[in-house]
């Protein structure tokens, strides 16, 4: 009995404050803050690669994780709408609330894809602010980071230094990178995919693929059967190199519409811990133009 | 004569060899000075096109440099252009309505349950289509400081229609430490269910312990102060005051609050898999010439403290809610009342617990199950009253079927085997939930 509450209160004593807590939405976003804050920052990830960012509840760990937090990273453009803001709300954490420094949205930097003329639900899950998905393209990842590591010596000035030299060290590190991801990548240019959701639009932006289809035809909506069939038929002509979908979508309708036009369906990482491989940025955009070239052979 | 004509011969073949090696001679050299000035000339020309080359390769550098920041200012600009928003409604608050409605078919229906005095408009409802109520609320940051929700209820009551205040409060954004206040009318933190609105229940009505005890829902008129841990489980302790008439209390005293709650709720996760919350509530009012509403001629006066613990339980595989999870759910009341009724003393203690689980089974499509019960307990003196003991447990079980083909969308299709009343009566509803604008949030 005397252990149980020894144990519970040991889960009540407040976190050591030594280091800078950040919460952080989707794992990406995880991954580049320990490139640039390194041992600095004692992180918490809200979403796992298998959990979709769109529908995820305010659950009660969270809450406690916002409220301890000196800063929280996200993307924005409306991806945690249904959840942030109440997170947000819950934690009364003041350092984190919308326009303080402790509130960094990814998606401000970058320049979005896919920025709807006019929206309407009847589109289904449609982003007035564009395509949220914007960590497959390294030159978002590059702009994100220099936007973060200043953040951090905002907020942690004392460290600006040590990030300062991380960042530059990163950004070395992403540019070669990037340049053998390029040279690796070019069979892949001109060639065409099927996706699930627009979940991969810069990704295709940047290796210059081409998204011939998504199975749902409206963003959030699931494919009825008479929906598969006609792509099928659409496609079935000249059909695509492969059928790609994130680890949190719904596997069946992509692997029965591979299945059909006798190509591969792949579940691409998507983000760090999508596949057991892909354990930072740097592993995951390896593992998927990996995945994608071996599609390709 | 041979001799000399042999030397003639030689020399006429020789001297124009010898005339033409001093020539070559002269040309070598010439050649050779040629070749001297060429090569000065062309190298001096290489080294000019080395040094055109090079400036060259710098203007082209520069060029790079100077088309890549213009590609990043251009960028820059478009991110910053897709960022910012500008005209008169900019500063408009997040609107959004839900409208609800449906048919019920109901047998016997109930506004009041044995044993208890109604707790308001309570019970099965209009019979036949209803159209039911629609809710419209207005959200947004008030400043740096504050946070504020308006919700307006128009539902229709005998004929007209009628404007309710369902929610209008303000919010601390900027109180640190994990603390925050609210003021205004605002749904009670007491018990799981109660800071829900009625459409993002799960069943088409509210537990019989909500009916009894709260009239399906505690507000209060007053003041929150809420205080969250800085803990890796979730720890959030709070209080209410309430000057509000809402069942159970009542406002008689203008300068002081009639009622008061405290909660506790804490909560985490169990791997990525599971998630859990608990609470503890207590609600305590100081109830004077307590009604039941306006066909009740009874009134209470006197205490009324009234204990809820809850507890919730999701599932979903990896924490991925999208094709299939389980929520299991359940809340025991404990009230006990002690003051006079109907001028007699009365000190009586009810109870009531209900538990249920939604196991969502595919995309869209939901069933759930319920089980609620509540027990009065008055003595015989109550005979002929509202608090007449029925000598049972007044309880349902329900199940419930929901089509959601989109988060704002809802059409559900519920029974009820009701016991509410002593003969059992077998209900059914189909209702609709439909939420247009401002998109709502994943309250856990």
């Amino acid at each position: 009995m005397f252990r149980n509450f020894a144990l519970i209160f040991f889960l009540l004593i407040p976190f050591s404050a030594s280091a800078l807590e950040a919460f952080v939405c989707e794992p990406e976003w995880g991954s580049l803050l320990t490139e640039l804050a390194g041992e600095q920052a004692e992180i918490t990830v809200a979403t796992t690669a298998f959990q979709d960012p769109h529908s995820l509840q305010a659950r009660p760990s969270l809450i406690a994780a916002v409220r301890r937090a000196d800063l929280v990273v996200c993307t924005g453009a409306d991806l945690e709408i249904g959840w942030l803001p109440l997170l947000l709300r819950r934690a009364g954490n003041p350092k984190v609330q919308p326009g303080n420094p402790g509130y960094f949205l990814a998606a401000d930097h970058v320049r979005r894809l896919e920025i709807p003329k006019t929206v309407d639900r009847s589109q289904g899950d449609v982003h007035a602010q564009g395509n949220p998905h914007i960590h497959l393209h390294p030159r978002n990842i590059e702009r994100v980071a220099r936007a973060l590591g200043k953040r951090l010596a905002e907020i942690d000035p004392a460290n600006a230094a040590v990030f300062q030299s991380r960042l530059a060290d990163f950004e070395q590190r992403w540019a070669n990178a990037q340049r053998e991801w390029e040279e690796k990548a070019r069979p892949l240019s001109g060639l065409r995919f099927v996706a699930h959701r627009p979940s991969f639009s810069y990704l295709a932006d940047w290796l210059e693929l081409e998204i011939v289809a998504t199975l749902e035809a409206k963003p959030g909506v699931p494919p009825s059967g008479a929906q598969l069939a006609s792509l099928l038929e659409q496609l079935s002509a000249n059909p695509p190199v492969a059928v790609i979908r994130t680890p949190y979508e719904n596997e069946k309708p992509s692997r029965w519409l591979a299945e059909h036009l006798e190509v591969v369906g792949i579940e691409l990482p998507f983000t760090i811990g999508g596949t057991e491989q892909a354990v930072d940025l740097f592993s995951l955009y390896d593992e998927t133009i990996r995945l994608l070239l071996e599609a390709q052979e | 004569m041979k001799m000399k004509n042999v030397l003639f011969v030689l020399l006429t073949l020789f001297l124009p060899v010898a005339a033409s090696a001093q020539q070559s001679a002269d040309e070598v050299a010439e050649l050779r000075k040629m070749l001297q000035e060429m090569r000065e000339e062309y190298e001096s020309r290489i080294s000019d096109l080395e040094e055109r080359l090079s400036q060259a390769e710098r203007t082209a550098q520069e060029a790079r440099r100077d088309a890549e920041e213009a590609v990043e200012l251009a960028e820059e600009t478009a991110i910053e252009q897709s960022a910012g928003a500008s005209g008169a409604n900019t500063f408009n608050p997040a609107i959004g309505a839900v409208l609800v409605g449906g048919y019920s078919n109901v047998d016997e229906g109930w506004e009041a349950i044995p044993g208890f005095q109604p707790a308001g408009e309570i019970g099965t409802g209009d019979e036949g289509f209803s159209i039911g109520e629609a809710e419209i609320n207005f959200k947004a940051n008030i400043d740096s400081m504050f946070y504020g929700n308006l919700t307006v209820a128009v539902a229709e009551e005998d004929g007209e229609a009628e404007v309710e205040w369902e929610e209008a409060w303000i919010q601390t954004t900027a109180l640190p430490q994990g603390l925050s206040v609210t003021a205004g009318r605002f749904f009670s933190s007491a018990g799981y269910l109660n800071s829900f609105h009625f459409h993002a229940d799960d069943f088409v009505d509210r537990p019989l312990p909500y009916q009894a005890f709260l009239g399906g829902r505690y507000s209060n008129d007053g003041i929150q102060a809420r205080w969250v841990a800085p803990t890796a489980l979730l720890v959030e302790l709070g209080a209410e005051l309430n000057w509000g008439d809402h069942f159970p209390a009542t406002s008689e005293h203008e300068d002081s609050p009639d009622a008061y709650t405290l909660f506790g709720k804490f909560g985490g996760d169990v791997g990525d898999s599971h998630s859990w919350q608990a609470g503890l509530s207590y609600i305590s009012a100081d109830a004077e010439e307590r009604s039941g509403g306006e066909d009740s001629v009874d009134t209470f006066s006197g205490d009324s403290d009234l204990a809820i613990a809850d507890f919730v339980w999701k599932w979903a595989p990896k924490g991925n809610p999208n094709q299939r999870n389980l929520k299991l759910q359940g809340e025991y009341f404990w009230r006990s009342e002690d003051g006079t009724f109907a001028g007699l003393d009365y000190d009586e203690d009810q109870s009531g617990w209900y538990v249920q689980g939604v196991w969502q089974f595919m995309h869209a499509w939901r069933v759930g199950l319920r089980h609620d019960r509540v027990d009065a307990d008055s003595g015989p003196l109550f005979v002929g009253t509202e608090l007449e003991d029925p000598g049972r447990s007044s309880h349902r079980e329900s199940a419930m079927l929901d089509w959601s083909p989109s988060e704002f969308s809802r059409i559900r299709l519920q029974y009820n085997r009701d016991r509410v009343r002593r003969e059992t009566d077998d209900q059914w509803f189909l209702q609709y939930i439909f939420s247009i604008g401002a998109h709502g949030g994943h309250q856990f």
